[in-house]
């Protein structure tokens, strides 16, 4: 926790009450996950609960032989295939769109509270709505069409929101500079407008990927004949009972966190990259 | 808005033919229409389109095997005149409640917590990190790992045996309103953190110095100061929680082990039964429900002022 520093005042009694509050927040956030990250790693001989009946990674091979798992490898390739293509069009769509509201144009209002009504609608609707509309007609449901629509329901409303806090704080002065040094609309977005965004995009890109990876609900009537990951775990979780389950889980949520670490290290790779070109400016030719 | 034009007198400076800034100015009044397109058409396909789809089906007609198009009421008499939906719907809104409730005072303090105690901007980053980072892993995942902590035989039973607080284990703890409640909590809150987080961030602390300086008890600038001025982010976390929870069936099917029902859950059942017509009916009444609770919490705040 921050350390009182010298010269400050001292923390009230209401500091160490709340941030108590706020251990066992942590707490109550973690604790479930390690158990199960403790409990992947059970004896070839051990049950779905404590004691742990000696250590081994017998679960995770067994993950892997696909006997009565079902096809584990083929739905998590769907799973990170159709994550990329959403993250891919979630960046594409509302960086255009981000772009496109900074202007006044007619429908705005209309579009706005579309995306949020997006958010607002239940997933399974939309999953519903969609299944039924390619039933009537007459295409087959596919994880790459309309599980694809279906989850940029939902990660493009996120997109565009972030994209409305990018440009309510961006400052404009970049822009009219460039443009009075005679760059064309494109060059200004090229060469000023996207590389001063680029952080956020990638949290949008971050943000389209996970929601895409782990959604189940909109998934669920869209997907079609081949299940993904969240499908293929939900259906382990109603028919599996050794920790095999477990060792399931452990490894998405590594893959996880690999996911993010990488995200953070390419924010913290264009700011480093930023704060070594952007010293030029002024440093005369 | 201004930003295109500004460019025109610029261009003719360069001695462009006449025709040119009448292009430009017309490339620059269809441009956001041509950036918003893809959005806005996707909006159309996948969301708008299915919804006016449900509606459509749920007028249908259907037995054992297809719908057939039709246009009747049954689907919405049968649905409203069943005493079984009206307990669905309460026990759902029953959740949704418990869980609003519960989220908002966890999610309040943690967020006022970071915001106006934690003093330096690295910590509050990286407790709003730390606090982030599990909202990453699969939401089923992290259901089921209640279940080995909650079970008969589970963490909790055990070390409260051991400790000799309870002689036998606690059978409410798994497949029970509790751990459905309970799992609801674990998996949204951090929606209610968020929004708050940031609302809380925007006050001007000077108000806060105002305050106290006029002689506020830290109690009296917590209700006159800083829940007032939290409101928006209160609003856009309750309409998260509330929405999430209303429409959810996988939580309440796997946490109360099939002991008890929500109107997600009749849906995907009636889905699994092939019977589209009637889970239409009841998708646009929970439709409906939805929409009227959150256009009730948006009297509250204008969130597009908010963004």
């Amino acid at each position: 926790m921050a350390k009182p520093r010298r010269g400050r005042e001292p923390r009230p009694l209401g500091f160490y009450l709340l941030a108590g509050f706020f251990g066992l927040f942590v707490l109550f956030l973690y604790g479930p996950i390690a158990t199960i990250v403790i409990l992947s790693f059970q004896g070839p001989n051990g049950g779905l609960t404590f004691p742990m009946n000696g250590v081994s990674t017998h679960w995770f091979h067994n993950l892997f032989e696909q006997q009565a798992v079902g096809d584990f490898g083929g739905a998590l390739t769907r799973s990170l295939t159709l994550g990329l293509i959403v993250m891919v069009v979630t960046v594409l769509f509302s960086v255009a769109a981000g772009l496109g509201f900074r202007h006044r144009f007619r429908g705005s209002g209309v579009v706005f509270y579309i995306a949020v009504a997006s958010l607002i609608v239940p997933s399974i609707l939309v999953s519903l709505g969609i299944g039924l509309m390619f039933n009537i007609v007459g295409f087959e449901p596919n994880w790459n069409s309309s599980a694809l629509g279906a989850h940029l329901t939902w990660t493009l409303p996120f997109g565009l929101l972030i994209m409305f806090a990018i440009f309510n704080r961006f400052d404009r002065a970049y822009e009219e500079a460039a443009r009075d040094l005679g760059a064309t609309p494109w060059q200004t977005i090229r060469f000023v407008v996207l590389p001063i965004i680029a952080p956020s995009v990638i949290g949008i890109a971050l943000f389209g990927f996970t929601l895409s990876y782990d959604e189940f609900a909109r998934t669920l009537m869209t997907a079609g004949s081949f299940n993904t990951l969240p499908l293929e775990i939900y259906g382990m979780t109603t028919n599996v009972t050794t920790p095999v389950l477990y060792a399931l889980g452990t490894l998405t949520t590594a893959l996880s966190f690999l996911v993010i670490l990488g995200a953070l290290g390419a924010v913290l790779l264009v700011q480093r990259r930023r704060a070594r070109q952007g010293s030029d400016a002024g440093g005369g030719v | 808005m201004t930003g295109q034009t500004q460019t025109l007198p610029a261009q003719r400076r360069e001695g462009a033919t006449s025709k040119r800034p009448d292009r430009t100015r017309l490339a620059a009044a269809v441009a956001p229409y041509l950036q918003v397109a893809p959005l806005t058409l996707t909006f159309a396909v996948f969301l708008l389109v299915p919804i006016a789809t449900i509606i459509v089906v749920s007028f249908w007609d259907y037995d054992s095997i297809r719908v057939i198009p039709d246009f009747m009421l049954l689907n919405y008499e049968e649905l409203l005149t069943s005493p079984v939906t009206w307990q669905i719907y309460l026990n759902t809104l029953k959740y949704a409640a418990l869980t609003w409730a519960l989220t908002l005072g966890i999610g309040f303090t943690v967020a006022y917590f970071l915001a106006f105690h934690v003093r330096s901007l690295t910590w509050q980053i990286t407790l709003f990190m730390i606090c982030t980072i599990p909202f990453w892993t699969s939401n089923i995942i992290r259901m089921i790992s209640w279940i080995p902590f909650l079970g008969r035989n589970g963490l909790l039973n055990s070390t409260l045996l051991a400790m000799g607080v309870i002689d036998q284990p606690l059978e409410f703890l798994l497949f029970s309103d509790f751990s459905v409640v309970l799992a609801f909590v674990h998996l949204y809150v951090l929606f209610m953190v968020v929004p708050i987080f940031n609302s809380m961030m925007r006050i001007d602390r000077a108000l806060v110095e105002a305050a106290v300086d006029a002689g506020a008890t830290g109690w009296q600038v917590l209700t006159n100061v800083v829940i007032p001025l939290s409101k928006p982010g209160i609003a856009i976390g309750s309409i998260f929680v509330v929405t999430l929870v209303m429409g959810d069936f996988i939580t309440v099917r796997l946490m109360s082990g099939g002991q008890s029902a929500s109107v997600g859950l009749m849906m995907a059942n009636q889905i699994s039964l092939l019977q589209y017509p009637a889970a239409a009916a009841n998708a646009v009444v929970l439709l409906l429900v939805v929409l009227i609770m959150v256009a009730l919490m948006l009297r509250v705040v204008d969130i597009r002022k908010e963004l």
